[in-house]
């Protein structure tokens, strides 16, 4: 089965008031380029699961999007995602905020295909006061009251790779591949990018074949996307792009998503690479080190 | 021997994690961060801690010049999901710097005024504070003690559990919470008072327990013979230098100001 498609082709199947979980995590291994595509079609009413960054930031800015499903929005050098504050601070968002664990059982809940996890998160705190759809329950093991976290499904993951073949088998080469693995069993459809389209022959190497963190079946379509993950990281095959952050912080605060559309957006990722300067420098970035 | 206020409170927070043995400790910030490995290099050496990223380490790394994370004393892979297998096992110990602490040791990060659907300043999202608060140790480190972050009421958002009866969820203990200490730029305190009030421990310096009263917007206990905060030792200032020797600590409090005041200050 052949999997590689474009990436308008591949995102056609996202309609408006879906729910889209996006891999990555803050300004790490982003699917930034398919997530611009998204900013260049018409969909909206969107609701976002992500352990988000400017991709959030973006989605909110243009409109897209209904709810925001987070527990952080964060580009980490820069601890205030400049978009996703501004469209809080106006109070144009629905969010249901929950705990970077909490999401990550939300994530297996669906995937396993049970309706909540319990857990002890959320207890004592506003979290529960101001999410009214996570529900205490009862155990049948002990007096105790549990948070019934309920599976968090998406519609449509949207993941960013290292490495893929045709098929869909994906590698991650970075030091951590996060939660992407839930998110594309949680989801319907899963739409991945990639840096590098490589021959099935590439995973035969048994620690090639240990970066894979999911099965092809739990993948459907493949997207090549060198560079994609800009301006977010894939270690090791380049670094976060600070002075891009603060140019589109900058933008952000000033203009709005207009103001940054009309600098970098373009018609295509080839006009958005060009206004970065070029897939050369994208590649040249360094690796972050903490 | 002369000393930064910033090494005062990293040697007054790296004593929070003296007696955790092997447990994961976390800081966040520079300074947190800087706390845990003195921690590990000095009381606890059993200590675990990431190189903020994806790997234990056997040692830490330096919070400073590091120019790749190659070469560093990798003990064994930690991704993300891997620590939340940890933190629900209640073997961590996190130093965080919350935007807002109340009477209770609630906190917040998440939001500031306004209401829950438009607040006034969106801050980060509670992040992990819900799990962790009800999980495992946490201490507190606060760089600038004020009334703005030591609030008179709850906080806005509270994203932590800490000991307030009133939300005390069913079949739990006030002590089932485990809050240990807060570090900030006048003095060190615990929750050790009667019925888990905060108490103050001892003083940095030149502080007045006044001065620690006037900033913040509860009351607080004192211990009975309230100390000054110890000074660094010979050995914790190498240390500190060696595991941060592009100095950003000196960046870390606004103007950098030694450790010793000149004189005690009147109270505002």
């Amino acid at each position: 089965m052949d999997k590689l498609v474009s990436a308008s082709d591949a995102l056609s199947v996202i309609k408006d008031g879906m729910t889209i979980g996006i891999g990555g995590w803050g300004p790490r291994r982003k699917p930034m380029a398919l997530v611009r595509e998204l900013l260049r079609t018409d969909v909206k009413d969107l609701t976002v699961i992500a352990y988000g960054g400017a991709d959030v930031g973006l989605l909110c800015a243009a409109g897209k999007v209904r709810k925001v499903i987070f527990a952080f929005v964060s580009l980490d050098f820069m601890p205030l995602e400049p978009a996703f504050r501004k469209a809080r601070e106006a109070g144009d968002i629905e969010v249901m905020e929950i705990d970077e664990g909490m999401m990550l059982l939300g994530l297996r809940a669906a995937a396993w295909g049970c309706p909540f996890i319990p857990t002890r998160i959320g207890l004592g705190t506003d979290l529960l006061s101001h999410a009214p759809d996570i529900a205490l329950v009862e155990s049948p093991y002990d007096e105790k009251e549990w948070v019934a976290m309920p599976a968090l499904k998406p519609d449509v993951a949207l993941l960013h790779v290292t490495a893929a073949d045709r098929r869909g088998v994906c590698e991650i080469a970075s030091p951590d591949h996060y939660m992407d693995d839930w998110f594309a069993r949680a989801a319907d459809h899963t739409i991945v990018s990639t840096d590098n389209i490589v021959d099935t022959d590439h995973y035969a190497n048994p620690d090639v074949a240990r970066r894979v963190y999911w099965e092809r079946n739990c993948t459907q379509a493949v997207v090549h996307m060198p560079g994609g993950a800009h301006p977010s990281s894939n270690d090791p095959l380049y670094g976060f792009d600070v002075a891009h952050y603060k140019k589109y912080g900058e933008l952000i605060a000033d203009g709005g998503y207009q103001a940054w559309a009309e600098a970098f957006l373009g018609a295509s990722e080839n006009d958005y690479q060009s206004a970065v300067g070029g897939l050369d420098a994208i590649q040249a970035l360094p690796k972050p080190v903490y | 021997m002369s000393y930064s206020l910033a090494e005062l409170m990293v040697c007054a927070a790296s004593r929070v994690f003296d007696r955790d043995g092997e447990v994961l400790a976390t800081g966040i910030g520079l300074l947190p961060r800087l706390a845990a490995s003195l921690a590990m290099r000095t009381t606890n050496p059993d200590m675990m801690m990431t190189d903020s990223q994806s790997f234990v380490l056997s040692s830490p790394n330096p919070v400073s010049g590091l120019a790749s994370h190659e070469g560093q004393a990798n003990e064994n892979w930690m991704g993300f999901a891997r620590i939340f297998d940890n933190v629900w096992s209640g073997a961590r110990h996190a130093l965080v710097g919350p935007s807002q602490i109340d009477r209770f040791g609630q906190t917040n990060i998440s939001a500031l005024g306004g209401t829950y659907q438009q607040p006034k300043v969106q801050l980060l999202g509670m992040r992990g504070f819900p799990g962790n608060s009800i999980s495992h140790a946490n201490s507190f480190f606060v760089p600038q003690h004020s009334t703005r972050v030591f609030v008179a009421g709850e906080c806005d958002v509270v994203c932590s559990i800490g000991y307030n009866p009133e939300r005390l969820p069913r079949g739990y203990r006030l002590e089932d919470i485990d809050i240990r200490s807060v570090i900030t730029n006048l003095c060190v305190m615990d929750f050790l008072g009667d019925n888990h009030q905060m108490r103050v421990v001892s003083l940095h310096p030149g502080v007045s327990l006044d001065e620690v009263r006037d900033n913040t917007g509860f009351d607080v206990a004192v211990v009975d013979g309230l100390a000054e905060t110890s000074a660094p030792t010979a050995e914790q200032l190498e240390l500190i230098a060696e595991l941060d020797p592009g100095n950003a600590r000196a960046k870390q409090i606004k103007g950098n100001p030694p450790g010793r005041r000149e004189a005690v200050e009147e109270s505002a």
